[in-house]
């Protein structure tokens, strides 16, 4: 009984936590708002008995929220963001495509017929939910990630205005390198 | 739905929730012995007592002048998160040590309770620029940013010497990976994870090299407008992360509660008070990590090094078994 209203509570909360990100009218407040969002949903999937999903959820939110904090302020709106700005834009079809998604799901929602649980669940639901997401397709997974690393990677090569040249001079030579930025370590 | 702490066959027995006020007195006293140890080196580096309230009694001194001293106010505060940050410190600091084994007993036997601390530290990154950001100040908010740029360098090493504990006693609970340490600590044999362990706990206490957020070349940083109770909470968080991490780091590189003679949680407290001691007298012994620079060192040097730290863990983990 006191889990089932603590799980409610917390679901509420994460509800109007996500709904605050759009009230407030500063940056941080709405970066914020996400972040206890976000926490709130990770104590329900520690409900869930999901534990090691729950409180990863919760670590990488957090981290990511204060890290987006900071390129919230840096490059939203007009001003860069120290001032009470409004958090949402293009209301009218934002309000049409907010209603319909709603009717539609809610309809969804009420039209089907909802399935009784058959089986019962592992002891252990974490392992079972990673078997059953990545079980046959690990090999895909493992190779999809250094392509996604090498990616990143290049997109973040390609995007820099500096090169190798800039830094090292043009034969390459030039130590330490020329950086407007200098590193800790000396290189 | 069930109770959410479920169990694994950890050696340790969970103490009834009423004991968590016994923790935080625990906490309490190990923030304010490291308190007065601080007070007690910095009269000695200044050489002398240091006045009617400096040396050993300073912190008590400080606690009663500033819960006397008027709240400073700014202009356009944003209240609501600036006392979050000030305040959340202290709360994170207790949620910290529910997981860490008091010899035999804990409050809150986690099977995840690596990665629960692993995110109560991460905390610490949205409440010190919290605190910075709040008071709508130019130096509190440089401080902000200071504390999240050291942020990036650290917080990655810090996660990844965590992870040396884990493999090799193939557990994410706190107390089986104590009780894994039968014979040799994992400290010893995996030291390069147990520094930039100590590193990291330096780090998300504003402590020591990670102190320029709160440097004095930027008038306080983030703490630049606290004042008052506001300014004692601020500080009594960050002495209580700095007792939390020495806590946890107990069970995770110091063998737990084993030792000879003593009881399993006179052991836990004593070597806590060690790692504690040790942590409060390299305040005066290292330089400032700079922010701007701290990232590359902690990207290309410490990563590195606790990457193959883990390797190496892996590698004996994989043969013993």
């Amino acid at each position: 009984m006191l889990t089932d209203i603590a799980f409610w509570g917390i679901g509420l909360v994460a509800v109007l936590g996500g709904a605050a990100v759009f009230y407030v009218d500063s940056m941080a407040r709405a970066t914020y708002a996400l972040a206890l969002s976000f926490v709130a949903v990770g104590m329900q999937v520690l409900f869930l008995q999901q534990n090691y999903v729950g409180v990863v959820t919760i670590l990488m939110m957090v981290m990511e929220m204060a890290i987006m904090a900071v390129y919230m302020v840096m490059f939203m709106g007009m001003n860069p963001a120290l001032m009470p700005m409004s958090m949402v834009h293009s209301n009218k079809t934002a309000i049409a495509v907010a209603l319909t998604t709603f009717l539609a799901l809610a309809t969804g929602v009420l039209m089907v017929d909802w399935p009784t649980r058959r089986g019962s669940p592992p002891p252990d639901v974490t392992m079972a939910l990673g078997e059953s997401l990545m079980g046959p397709k690990m090999l895909v997974m493992a190779v999809i990630s250094p392509v996604m690393v090498a990616t990143i990677v290049a997109g973040v090569v390609l995007a820099a205005h500096r090169t190798r040249y800039d830094r090292f001079g043009d034969d390459l030579k030039q130590r330490p390198a020329d950086d407007p930025q200098p590193g800790g370590v000396g290189r | 739905m069930d109770d959410p702490t479920s169990m694994t066959d950890s050696p340790i027995t969970t103490v009834a929730p009423g004991w968590a006020i016994v923790a935080l007195g625990i906490l309490g006293a190990l923030a304010v012995t490291a308190a007065v140890l601080d007070g007690a080196l910095a009269a000695r580096a200044r050489g002398g007592p240091g006045g009617k309230m400096g040396g050993p009694v300073r912190p008590f001194g400080e606690a009663a002048r500033l819960m006397r001293q008027r709240r400073r106010t700014t202009v356009e505060a944003d209240r609501l998160l600036w006392r979050i940050g000030g305040a959340g410190l202290l709360v994170t600091a207790a949620l910290m040590v529910t997981v860490v084994p008091l010899g035999e007993w804990t409050i809150f036997d986690l099977d995840v309770g690596v990665m629960w601390f692993n995110a109560m530290d991460v905390m610490v990154w949205a409440l010190v620029w919290l605190t910075g950001w709040g008071a709508n100040s130019a130096h509190s908010l440089v401080g902000g940013y200071r504390f999240l740029a050291h942020g990036l360098g650290y917080e990655l090493p810090l996660m990844f010497a965590l992870v040396a504990p884990a493999i090799a006693a193939e557990t994410l609970n706190v107390g089986a990976v104590a009780a894994a340490q039968e014979g040799l600590w994992f400290a010893v044999w995996m030291p390069v994870a147990f520094l930039v362990y100590l590193l990291g706990v330096a780090a998300f206490s504003v402590w020591g090299p990670f102190a320029p957020a709160i440097g004095t070349d930027v008038s306080g940083g983030a703490r630049a407008e606290l004042s008052g109770v506001d300014r004692l909470v601020f500080e009594a968080g960050r002495y209580a992360l700095l007792a939390a991490g020495a806590a946890f780091a107990v069970p995770m590189f110091l063998g737990g509660g084993a030792g000879p003679l003593l009881p399993g949680w006179a052991w836990v407290l004593v070597k806590t008070v060690a790692l504690l001691a040790v942590l409060v007298w390299l305040r005066r012994r290292l330089p400032a990590f700079r922010p701007d620079k701290f990232m590359e060192v902690g990207w290309m040097l410490l990563l590195p090094a606790v990457l193959l730290q883990d390797l190496v863990v892996a590698v004996i983990a994989v043969w013993r078994s």
